[in-house]
């Protein structure tokens, strides 16, 4: 399991206006894409001095293809990250709050402690 | 020597811009009164009349990533950018750019690496809402030089509380020391009690209303040992998962010294988040302007 790779995906898409966009209307191709293409690349390197040894496990492959923010955060993907890249896809479909709020209660069953966040 | 003229210590709330600016009926209820708020506390740092602005904040995935995590770490550039795409996106803030005092940077690096803080630095930092929001709330002219000092309250493993209000009371101890005679203010943002992507988010109040009380009367009486005695990296689970920014909070606590009342504190109960903010005059508190006073 990588909780890293999965933070990597949602913090490279996020900061993305394009990704934003192409995430939101068809996340399995994404997904797709990014996982042959970005996993491995070293942000602050040259492409060819990429890593080589990242993937993600299947359900989380399967919960970001699915956009299944409540698996996000069962598997440990940074709160913050999965908020913020839902709320620039998903906030627009919605009344103001509307979305954070039905966000909270998908979440409802989970108590303290949190599943953890340490990558 | 520097002269440390004000200590402010104040949550950042990245609506601030968007609700003080909005007319007719995209203002929101509570966005007059949020208003006279921030201009209240804004005059107890207009009349310490600083030259200097120290900025503790924390970098919420921008430029700082998992790859390569620092725990503390200060800006040493001329300028800094600020603002991202993504808070343009979610929050409407306006892209800014502030002047560096490299000076200081440099004396903060040096001195704090051997006083026993092996502090990160950067000289290219783009900053981000946890220092573009008090700028934006207790100077808006965005005219004084900065430091940017981030520290890592975000990516797990964090530093320990104790060693946030260390380095405070280090920052402190450098400011003056520092050689000249500028008006130095720290201005340092965290977090109450906070749930961000997590089933307690977006409440009628913050998800933790006692520990935001409580966290008031530690902060305002100065009580340190008090704080430091209950707060752990555990412990801040519980009043929400975002709760580990009252760790700089605590740091802005170990600047303003060990039982040091503030002399100014206001808080302001809002959907989702409880704001607070606080002032300290370690040099004594200025005259009484005009422009209003100080309600410790």
């Amino acid at each position: 399991m990588s909780r890293y790779l999965l933070n990597k995906f949602l913090y490279t898409v996020d900061r993305d206006p394009a990704l934003v966009e192409r995430y939101r209307e068809d996340p399995r191709g994404t997904v797709t894409w990014w996982e042959a293409e970005r996993a491995n690349q070293i942000l602050n390197c040259h492409v060819p001095e990429a890593s080589t040894w990242l993937r993600f496990a299947d359900v989380e492959r399967e919960a970001l293809a699915s956009h299944d923010y409540v698996k996000l955060f069962e598997l440990g993907a940074h709160p913050f990250l999965t908020l913020t890249l839902f709320i620039a896809m998903f906030e627009r479909d919605h009344e103001p709050l509307g979305f954070q709020q039905e966000y909270a209660r998908r979440l409802a069953h989970f108590s303290l402690p949190y599943p953890d966040i340490a990558t | 020597m520097a002269k440390l003229v004000a200590v402010i210590a104040s949550t950042h709330h990245p609506f601030y811009y968007r609700a003080s600016t909005a007319q007719g009926e995209d203002r929101p209820p509570f966005a007059d009164e949020w208003v006279r708020k921030i201009t209240a506390f804004r005059e107890t740092l207009t009349r310490a009349r600083p030259d200097v602005l120290v900025m503790v904040g924390s970098d919420h995935f921008h430029q700082l990533w998992l790859d390569n995590m620092p725990q503390f770490l200060v800006g040493k550039a001329p300028f800094y950018d600020a603002n991202w795409y993504n808070e343009e996106r979610e929050f409407g803030l306006p892209r800014m750019l502030l002047r560096g005092q490299e000076d200081l940077s440099a004396y903060l690096l040096r001195e704090g690496l051997d006083a026993g803080f092996d502090l990160a630095y950067s000289n290219e930092l783009r900053i981000d809402h946890s220092i573009t929001c008090p700028i934006i709330t207790l100077r808006p002219e965005a005219d004084l030089p900065i430091v940017p000092i981030y520290t890592n309250i975000f990516a797990p493993p964090l530093p320990q509380p104790k060693r946030f209000v260390q380095l405070g009371r280090t920052i402190r101890q450098l400011i003056e020391s520092w050689p000249g005679d500028q008006r130095v203010a720290v201005i340092g943002t965290g977090h109450l009690s906070l749930e961000l992507g997590g089933p307690r988010q977006f409440g009628e109040h913050g998800p933790d209303p006692e520990f935001d009380r409580r966290a008031v009367e530690w902060i305002g009486s100065g009580d340190l040992a008090g704080c430091l005695s209950e707060v752990t990296l555990d412990s801040l689970h519980a009043p929400g998962n975002a709760t580990h920014g009252f760790m700089d909070f605590m740091l802005m606590m170990g600047v303003a010294g060990d039982g040091a009342k503030a002399d100014y504190v206001d808080t302001l109960d809002l959907f989702h988040t409880m704001e607070a903010y606080f002032t300290w005059y370690p040099d004594g508190v200025p005259a009484v302007g005009e422009q209003g006073t100080v309600a410790a």
